[in-house]
């Protein structure tokens, strides 16, 4: 019976965090799906995303969710710029070249933000009230955060599919040489496409900022769950991301109420290496 | 000839772990035989990573695992089961090599990019587990009684040892290194990197000779991490499995030059050498992690080969010595 309680209280809460971190895998599936990269700078775009939160809110006094579209626009350009400086010299070497490049963005990020910010955790002071549906509370802000990833997701999804530069996107991680003889710019729609990923990682950190302290070095444990998601759900399936986020956001939910909760990474990634043996396209389809 | 061509390429790698050991003995400072120690294991380290890595081409972003498991087997049967540091040394090999036996059938099936997030995802669910694993201490580790050192004459007796042991397992890892380079089995390994399909239609049976490539590039790391712990004082998890160290000894393969004996062995010595310099220079210490970071992407997309591949490149005549 308490464990019945205890799932009632975490199992919701675990789900809406599972969508949060679903729009974070988003960005490094959608990444991966276009052009074969894995982007090892994902957590730290996750933390400047945090950040940007922290001081549009602290500072300017912005709603964090209006501060979404700056750091929205902010992730699209860093991505763009990671791009153009640190990928599109290694987008046909071997992978041990774009891991590493990725990676010493994410140096440079890390050491920055270190000299900067310090590693000492901030927080964000801020409650959008809390709904209580039976015996379990449901906290305002991971109730809208939830709602924001369904709205980028959908609106990932009509960009993808109803716009022009979305089925560039599609073309070039369909097959590059032939988008680029239908006359694609290739390397603009890569560098969109890489900004498109950042963009999610750094509104998905923006989000998370309303939940939970943070520090520069906060990205990395999102950027672990981002692989796990990403080969739950299938890298390169955007979609699969958001489901995968959701069974990370229920396994989160329900082990608590029957092992101690530092049990939870272990299962994880156990989980993560079982699949990528057994299924590596993921439980939902690997891009089509 | 034939002998000394034979031997060429292992004959600089050699002269500059005899130099390391040199320094500290002439200058008979202990500051540097620290440093020296750090250098040997980087080396150690890089060069059991080379193997996988720089002759097989598979990339392992979690190499690490084999040193902090290692590290963990040997200090437990140390302390718990009165182990001497040679046996448990020993054991830490055996164990990571074992341990890189079990995973390797399993994961090196996966190619490319999803090798790398497998082993990723392998080091840390070993931090996670190892974390929840009481024998080995949990969170906290275990601590080596102070009492110890005393069979290996004190504490400042044992340090000069492990410094000693550690040169020997550098010269063993580099040694290892180089046979496996000259030899059939390597040549066998190498056509795997540039063609894994190809190499198996000549005859190379691909999944056992790149589990034996894996098994032997994790020895030598757990032993490594035996007497790393032991030197130390103490083994916790977050010291164990570090992710970006793993990274750190890529860095240095890339540096050096994949594929060749020497150059892990001088990307491990550049790239310590220059952390020491950024760590403990004025204007670079708060961003040393940035400067880092903008040399090896500048590495990345100018010199891929790392710097015996740009070396043999532009002087052919030293192909012949850096091997």
């Amino acid at each position: 019976m308490q464990q019945i309680n205890l799932l009632l209280t975490s199992l919701p809460d675990g789900i809406l965090l599972g969508f949060v971190y679903g729009l974070a895998a988003m960005g490094l599936t959608l990444i991966w799906g276009v052009m074969n990269v894995i982007n090892l700078s994902h957590g730290p775009i996750i933390a400047l995303g945090m950040f940007g939160t922290f001081f549009l809110f602290t500072k300017a006094g912005l709603n964090p969710y209006v501060g979404l579209i700056p750091i929205a626009v902010f992730g699209l350009l860093l991505g763009v710029l990671i791009y153009t400086v640190a990928v599109h010299r290694v987008i046909n070497a071997p992978h041990l070249s774009s891991l590493l490049a990725t990676f010493s963005v994410n140096m440079i990020i890390i050491g920055l933000g270190t000299a900067a910010l310090t590693t000492s955790p901030y927080n964000v002071d801020f409650a959008a009230g809390s709904f209580k549906v039976g015996s379990t509370t449901l906290l305002g802000t991971r109730l809208i955060a939830a709602l924001i990833t369904m709205l980028f997701t959908g609106g990932l999804y009509l960009f993808l599919y109803r716009t022009r530069p979305g089925k560039y996107i599609r073309a070039v991680a369909n097959n590059r040489a032939a988008a680029e003889l239908m006359g694609v710019p290739s390397t603009r729609i890569l560098a969109l496409s890489f900004g498109l990923g950042t963009m999610l990682a750094a509104v998905s950190g923006a989000l998370i900022a309303t939940f939970f302290p943070f520090s520069i070095l906060a990205g990395g444990s999102y950027e672990l769950k981002s692989f796990v998601i990403g080969v739950l759900g299938g890298l390169g399936n955007p979609v699969g991301a958001l489901f995968g986020g959701l069974v990370l956001g229920i396994l989160e939910g329900i082990i608590p109420a029957f092992l101690e909760t530092s049990w939870v990474p272990v299962i994880e990634f156990g989980l993560f290496v079982v699949i990528l043996l057994v299924r590596p396209s993921g439980l939902f389809g690997a891009k089509q | 000839m034939k002998t000394w061509q034979r031997f060429s390429g292992v004959i600089l790698p050699i002269l500059v772990v005899a130099a390391l050991v040199a320094w500290p003995v002439i200058t008979g400072k202990a500051a540097n035989r620290e440093s020296a120690f750090t250098i040997l294991k980087a080396i150690a380290l890089a060069t059991s990573l080379n193997i996988l890595l720089g002759y097989t081409g598979y990339v392992s972003f979690g190499h690490i695992v084999f040193y902090g498991f290692g590290g963990y087997v040997g200090i437990f049967l140390l302390t718990e089961k009165e182990w001497s540091l040679w046996t448990a040394i020993l054991a830490g090999g055996v164990s990571s090599g074992l341990l890189a036996f079990l995973l390797g059938t399993a994961i090196l099936r996966l190619r490319g990019a999803y090798f790398a997030l497998a082993t990723i995802g392998i080091n840390e669910a070993m931090r996670a587990f190892i974390n929840n694993f009481e024998l080995f201490g949990g969170p906290t580790g275990i601590t080596l009684k102070f009492s110890v050192y005393k069979i290996y004459g004190g504490a400042a007796q044992a340090l000069q040892t492990t410094f000693y042991i550690g040169a020997g397992l550098a010269l063993l890892a580099l040694l290892l290194s180089h046979i496996v380079r000259t030899s059939k089995f390597g040549l066998g390994l190498l056509a795997i990197r540039e063609n894994e399909d190809a190499a198996e239609v000549m005859g190379v049976f691909a999944p056992s000779a790149k589990t034996w490539a894996y098994v032997l590039s994790a020895i030598i790391p757990g032993m490594i991490g035996v007497l790393f712990f032991f030197k130390n004082g103490n083994v916790e998890p977050h010291d164990a499995f570090p992710l970006h160290a793993s990274i750190e000894l890529l860095v240095m393969v890339m540096l050096g030059g994949q594929g060749t004996v020497l150059g892990p062995i001088l990307g491990a010595l550049a790239y310590q050498g220059m952390r020491g310099y950024l760590v403990t220079s004025d204007f670079f210490k708060d961003i040393q992690l940035s400067v880092s970071g903008a040399l090896l992407l500048a590495i990345v997309l100018f010199i891929p080969t790392g710097a015996i591949g740009w070396l043999r490149q532009r002087i052919p005549s030293l192909r012949r010595v850096l091997a």
